[in-house]
């Protein structure tokens, strides 16, 4: 399988004042082309600072990190953007939905900001990747008239629609109920399925059992890192 | 992100706090409508004392008696009495002059057996007429003979006219000015206020020699009025005059003139150069305003940089660039000040119109400084909008993201 993700001897360091947090220490690690892989660890244990660091949302203190043997850590901000927008789809937590925006403007905002798109294929594209989570019916709704589960698979269907190759999803389930989570979470097991990468933080053992592959992470290092799944 | 989109992002957020967007652009709207406004009374201002000075004849040149210095003090222009009828009869020469007459004006009491009337008359003679470019409406204009013999005779406005001969044609009528009897001879054609409001109608002609030997008073004449053919030749003519009157006065080269000369195209100059001077004065005062207005803007654009910092955070996110985010605030700034450009201009044209239409007001409303203030209007949105702009697109994604 061909490489899509490596990290060496990566690094991040917050400096608040005179303390220094060591959020990263000397990671290693790589990703392949489709596969599944769930980070679990305490709070604190580096997990978002690792996922923003993979999602080009910011750059390590120290180390290397390729990305489609493309070296990021020297990318300017533009190239982020870039990478960010065509190659990475991030789903949140909080969903991270623009309000008083309707779910078809939302899922169409990554492709406006992408210059290889046509402008007037954007509704009929953003209407497929929002029927491809199962909201065709709700196109026109605004976030606040969605659920929980339903606000995430927006944010979903936006993460798929320039077809980038990897998902990131910094636990995406952790403001759902648990039948809510099953359903995003079959959502990404067919997203798998169809041979996107995808990687995703959890608190939860259940949902890292969607995974192929669970990391562990304590202060900052990589504790383990083992196959997983029964599904 | 494609210009389109960016403008239609930013009207719809724009509409989203109407009150506040409203808020916002007044100091532009009041701005740009003081602009327009000022400018239109400045314009109108300067048409009518151009109409007003073109009112007074074509291509005229007009001399006066020059100042009497009496113990190192001056009287002021006029106050010498160094003009005569010989001068005016010099100037008749000059060949570029198609017409010459001397004025001499005095103030007095019309008596008819209908009534009085206060009003003033003017010693001319009959090229007058030519000079103001007047005409007569009802009987004749007095001849050359008339001035020679200074006959009784008289031409009067249509306002006397009407007053003091109401339903009649007074041509043929006596009158006396003062004590002195008259025959009316003719009626000049109305000719309405001029731009002081002052009516033109009001006015009595007499040949000037019938003012000058039978009415005991005006001795000597206080102007003398000439028309040059063309206005190309106003400066050669009046050069001539000069330098006959020169002559004639007896003035040798070290001396000053006892006289001055004015032309139509000097007056124009000047009142113009006052009227352009009042109009800069008056917009700047209200660009300052429209400065402000930009201040404004920028103020709301900050607060709005913050509210949405998470909103920003998410674009970033899926992939907006730095120069996205510019342009997308930046739009949002001009677009801001160009409908408060555009609601103050109505806002003007509403206020120039009332003025116009309530006051009588001379106004003049032209598309340049309409389209001057609008294009103006968006420049103080790019200018003012720039500095939060940027400050939206220099956000970190990660700590946007976070920001609540
Ligand atoms: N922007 C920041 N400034 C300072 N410290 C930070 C910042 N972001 C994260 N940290 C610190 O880095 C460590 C790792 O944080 P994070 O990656 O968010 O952990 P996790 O997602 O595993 O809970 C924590 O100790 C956190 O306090
Ligand atoms: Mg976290």
């Amino acid at each position: 399988m061909a490489l899509l993700i490596s990290l060496e001897h990566l690094s991040k360091t917050y400096k608040m004042g005179d303390i220094e947090v060591h959020a990263l220490q000397s990671v290693d690690l790589t990703v392949e082309k489709g596969e599944f892989v769930a980070i679990m660890g305490m709070s604190g244990s580096g997990k978002s600072t690792l996922m923003n660091i993979i999602g080009c949302l910011d750059l390590p203190s120290s180390g290397s990190y390729n990305f489609l043997s493309r070296r990021v850590d020297t990318c300017t901000r533009k190239e982020l953007a870039e990478l960010r927008n065509s190659q990475i789809g991030f789903v949140f937590q909080n969903f991270s939905l623009l309000s008083r925006t309707t779910a078809l403007e939302n899922v169409e905002l990554p492709m406006l900001y992408n210059r290889d798109k046509k402008a007037g294929s954007l509704p009929a594209l953003a209407k497929a990747a929002l029927e491809k989570v199962g909201l065709g019916e709700r196109m026109h709704h605004l976030p606040n008239q969605l659920s929980g589960g339903q606000q995430q698979r927006v944010a979903i269907a936006r993460a798929l629609v320039n077809d980038p190759p990897l998902i990131l999803a910094d636990e995406p389930t952790g403001a759902l109920d648990t039948r809510t989570s099953e359903e995003v979470m079959e959502l990404f097991t067919s997203l798998h399925k169809s041979g996107k990468t995808i990687i995703l933080v959890t608190h939860e053992m259940e949902i890292a059992q969607y995974a192929r592959r669970l990391i562990t992470m304590r202060d900052g290092c990589i504790l383990s890192d083992e196959p997983v799944g029964k599904k | 992100m494609r210009f389109s989109q960016l403008f239609k992002s930013a009207v719809k957020s724009i509409l989203r706090n109407r009150v506040r967007s409203f808020l916002t652009t007044l100091g532009i709207i009041i701005g740009v409508a003081s602009v327009i406004v000022m400018v239109s009374i400045g314009k109108g201002a300067q048409n009518d004392i151009q109409n007003q000075i073109k009112s007074m004849g074509t291509n005229i040149i007009m001399i006066m008696p020059g100042s009497q210095n009496t113990r190192g003090s001056s009287m002021g222009a006029g106050s010498r009495q160094s003009l005569t009828l010989k001068d005016a009869e010099l100037i008749q020469q000059v060949e570029t002059v198609i017409a010459v007459s001397p004025v001499t004006r005095m103030s007095g009491q019309l008596v008819s057996g209908n009534g009085n009337w206060q009003t003033s008359m003017y010693g001319v003679t009959p090229e007058y007429l030519i000079i103001r470019e007047w005409s007569v409406e009802t009987g004749e204009m007095f001849t050359q003979k008339d001035v020679q013999g200074s006959s009784k005779v008289i031409v009067i406005g249509k306002t006397i006219a009407e007053e003091l001969f109401p339903g009649q044609d007074p041509v043929g009528k006596s009158i006396r000015f003062g004590k002195v009897p008259l025959k009316i001879v003719g009626v000049l054609a109305a000719k309405g206020q001029n731009a002081m409001g002052q009516d033109q109608d009001d006015i009595v002609l007499a040949p000037v020699k019938t003012v000058l030997n039978r009415m005991n008073r005006v001795r000597h004449i206080q102007q003398i009025m000439a028309s040059a053919s063309t206005m190309n030749d106003i400066t050669k003519a009046s050069e001539e005059i000069e330098c006959m009157l020169r002559n004639s006065h007896g003035i040798t080269a070290d001396d000053d003139n006892d006289f001055q000369i004015r032309t139509q195209s000097d007056i124009m100059t000047r009142a113009t150069e006052t009227a352009r001077t009042m109009t800069l004065l008056l917009s700047a005062i209200a660009g300052v305003s429209l400065l402000v207005g930009g201040i404004g803007i920028m103020n709301i654009m900050l607060v709005s940089v913050t509210e949405r910092t998470r909103e920003i955070g998410i674009r970033m996110a899926i992939g907006a660039r730095e120069s996205d985010i510019l342009m997308q605030f930046l739009i949002e700034a001009v677009v801001l000040s160009s409908m408060g450009g555009i609601i103050g201009v109505g806002i003007s044209m509403g206020i120039v119109w009332a003025m116009t239409a309530l006051f009588g007001l001379k106004t003049s409303v032209d598309l340049l400084t309409i389209g001057l203030a609008l294009l103006f209007s968006a420049v103080v949105g790019i200018f003012f909008g720039f500095y939060p702009a940027g400050k939206a697109a220099r956000l970190n994604p990660i700590e946007a993201l976070r920001y609540e």
